[in-house]
């Protein structure tokens, strides 16, 4: 993206803002706006630098920002809107690469972000176990360690396209609910065999130490043994508040909302608990009025981020970049198309592609100033192509919610203007 | 990482093979040092830690404590603890609607509530116990969450004005969307 055109995001992003500030926090805006405009000497060659700090930060320059969310339909933004939101987006259009700054990881909670005392904090592990274990976070970081990078995206992510109701959004209000990081912790199995889990238990309650109480139960299925990390790390530091600090479960792959933050008890059981969230809340209605209910693969998903909605282009070269993931394993191929469908061309990977990780796509393009429609599809490691929005919508209807994977689509307008569209 | 998948598996699911065995015995060596787990790391938590962090009500109403609750006594707490965010009736919201949507699951526009939606009836209890009220969770002592509920399944014309809501009563309450959930079956788009 050329600087013309972040200047264009960032001005739409603030004018977004502006308008709810406006509505009585106009004591937020002004420090914003002076925060615009660091000072720079002339030539940073005839001035001595600033000395060593003890914790680093980002250049005065850079401004990419979470945006405020409150779920579909709901405006995104700080300011007046600061107090409904229940989650924040990630700034894709903003990042390089494929590990998402802590910082700008996204956020979805369920009362707040608790502050927890990591000297305090406790694991209860029990239920269906020979023995049960309670442990510190020193215990866990004790023992054996592994690192994986992951991505977690919340079920919700994309729901406007369920309704086709997502205005004129940015890939962060269409896409922003997904991030990925470098995660440490301790494999839930060394753990499930330092407790001696019983050959019945099937299923595990997790538990968080949130406001919400947040429960959900995993299945202990091959996949889960193998691949689920309580973690206690996240980009070589300790998690991040937002992404449950002191510890948090990772089940690669699964949404968002059962990789349980704060955590604080596994219960080991013969069946489901059939929590609200796992009955009420995070299921997917179907046309015929059922529901999926246990639907935690995130299915495979890719969007274009660069050029990307309110983005502005000029002609002549372009590099389309963009993501993909799958829940399922790696993504094996990745296609752009410049004419709504019609014809698609192989993208480039960028290495390392990893299974249920972020994968960096690019494709050269020469932008010739007519008007384009802009698309990006993706195959994972099980075949498992990237549906349209039709082929999806014609399945479950447009009820479900959660779970939207289909293709984005982006109109280049003659002018250089880049909308979303529904295609 | 499959090697020792398959071992996880094994040891979980048949409790058979060379590899558990192995285990087993490596488990005495070390048991021997330790006094719990492989690593000596952790501790045994007293019955008493346990009771106080085993909150969670299963579906069936394990889990369920001592106490009772009436539709009438639910009304009152409702409207003074709940109402605010749900509306007077259950209905208004501004946040999640709890009474009403009988049948518009297939509608354009679902109305998911207690009674249109929930499956279990003790799971209300499970996340009255520990989310609300959204301002001060863990307020409620148990009567007082059995009463609530009792309200909502009377509003939700499931229960009659006359039920008392308790550990027993809870779990035989049948919910008209108990039938309403399949299991996750996608891939599902050709």
């Amino acid at each position: 993206m050329d600087k013309r055109s972040q200047n264009v995001s960032r001005r739409r992003f603030l004018a977004r803002s502006a308008s709810w500030m406006a509505l009585g926090a106009a004591a937020l805006a002004l420090p914003q706006a002076r925060a615009e405009e660091p000072k720079a000497p002339a030539d940073p060659m005839r001035v001595p630098g600033t000395l060593p700090r003890p914790y680093g930060e980002r250049s005065p320059f850079e401004k990419q920002t979470r945006l405020g969310g409150a779920g579909p339909g709901a405006p995104h933004g700080w300011g007046a809107n600061a107090p409904n939101n229940f989650n924040s987006l990630t700034p894709l259009q903003d990042l390089h690469g494929i590990v998402t700054p802590s910082s700008l990881h996204f956020e979805r909670h369920h009362n707040g972000v608790p502050l927890i005392d990591p000297a305090r904090h406790r694991l209860l592990l029990h239920g269906l176990v020979e023995r049960p274990m309670i442990f510190t976070v020193n215990d866990l970081e004790r023992f054996p360690d592994v690192s994986r990078i992951a991505f977690v995206e919340c079920s919700g992510n994309t729901w406007d396209g369920w309704r086709n109701d997502a205005g004129d959004f940015t890939v962060q209000d269409t896409h922003g609910l997904t991030s990925t990081s470098e995660w440490t912790g301790v494999k839930l199995s060394t753990l499930l065999e330092a407790a001696g889990a019983r050959r019945e238990a099937t299923w595990m309650l997790a538990e968080g130490s949130d406001a919400a109480g947040l429960d959900r139960s995993v299945p202990l299925t091959d996949e889960v043994l193998q691949e689920a990390i309580v973690c206690y790390g996240q980009n070589g530091e300790a998690l991040r508040p937002e992404q449950g600090y002191p510890l948090r479960l990772l089940l690669p792959g699964f949404e968002g909302n059962i990789n349980v933050k704060w955590l604080r008890r596994l219960k080991l059981g013969g069946a489901p608990f059939m929590t609200r969230s796992e009955t009420a809340k995070y299921t997917d209605l179907m046309p015929d009025g059922k529901a999926y209910q246990f639907s935690l693969v995130m299915e495979a998903k890719s969007v274009i981020t660069d050029p990307s909605g309110q983005q502005q282009i000029h002609p002549g070269f372009h590099e389309i970049r963009g993501l993909a993931w799958s829940g399922r394993g790696c993504v094996t191929k990745v296609e752009v198309s410049m004419d709504s469908g019609r014809s698609w061309q192989l993208a480039q990977l960028q290495e390392p592609v990893l299974p249920k990780c972020h994968t960096r796509f690019r494709m050269p393009w020469r932008w010739n100033g007519q008007e384009a429609i802009l698309q990006s599809r993706c195959v994972d490691e099980t075949g498992y192509v990237q549906p349209t929005r039709q082929e999806l919508v014609k399945v479950r209807g447009t009820n479900s919610t959660y779970h939207y994977n289909a293709i984005q689509s982006w109109k280049v307008e003659r002018d250089g203007r880049i909308r979303n569209i529904y295609a | 990482m499959d090697e020792y998948g398959t071992s996880m598996r094994s040891f979980l699911r048949t409790g058979l093979g060379a590899l558990t065995i192995a285990l087993g015995c490596a488990w005495t060596v070390w048991s021997a040092e330790d006094s719990v787990g492989s690593y000596g790391l952790g501790r045994t938590p007293s019955e008493e830690e346990i009771r106080a962090w085993n909150i969670d009500v299963s579906s069936t109403g394990e889990g369920l404590p001592p106490g009772s609750g009436t539709v009438k006594q639910g009304a009152q707490i409702f409207a003074a603890k709940c109402a605010m965010c749900h509306g007077p009736t259950g209905t208004e919201g501004p946040k999640d609607k709890l009474v009403g949507g009988r049948d518009t699951l297939k509608s354009p526009k679902p109305v998911r509530t207690v009674g249109s939606y929930w499956p279990y009836a003790p799971t209300l209890y499970d996340y009255i116990n520990r989310a609300m009220p959204f301002n001060a969770p863990g307020s409620l002592n148990s009567d007082e969450i059995y009463s609530v509920i009792g309200w909502l399944l009377f509003k939700n014309e499931i229960v009659p004005e006359d039920a008392v809501m308790d550990a027993k009563t809870l779990p035989l309450v049948k919910m008209p969307n108990r039938d309403g959930f399949i299991p996750d079956p996608r891939p599902d788009v050709p």
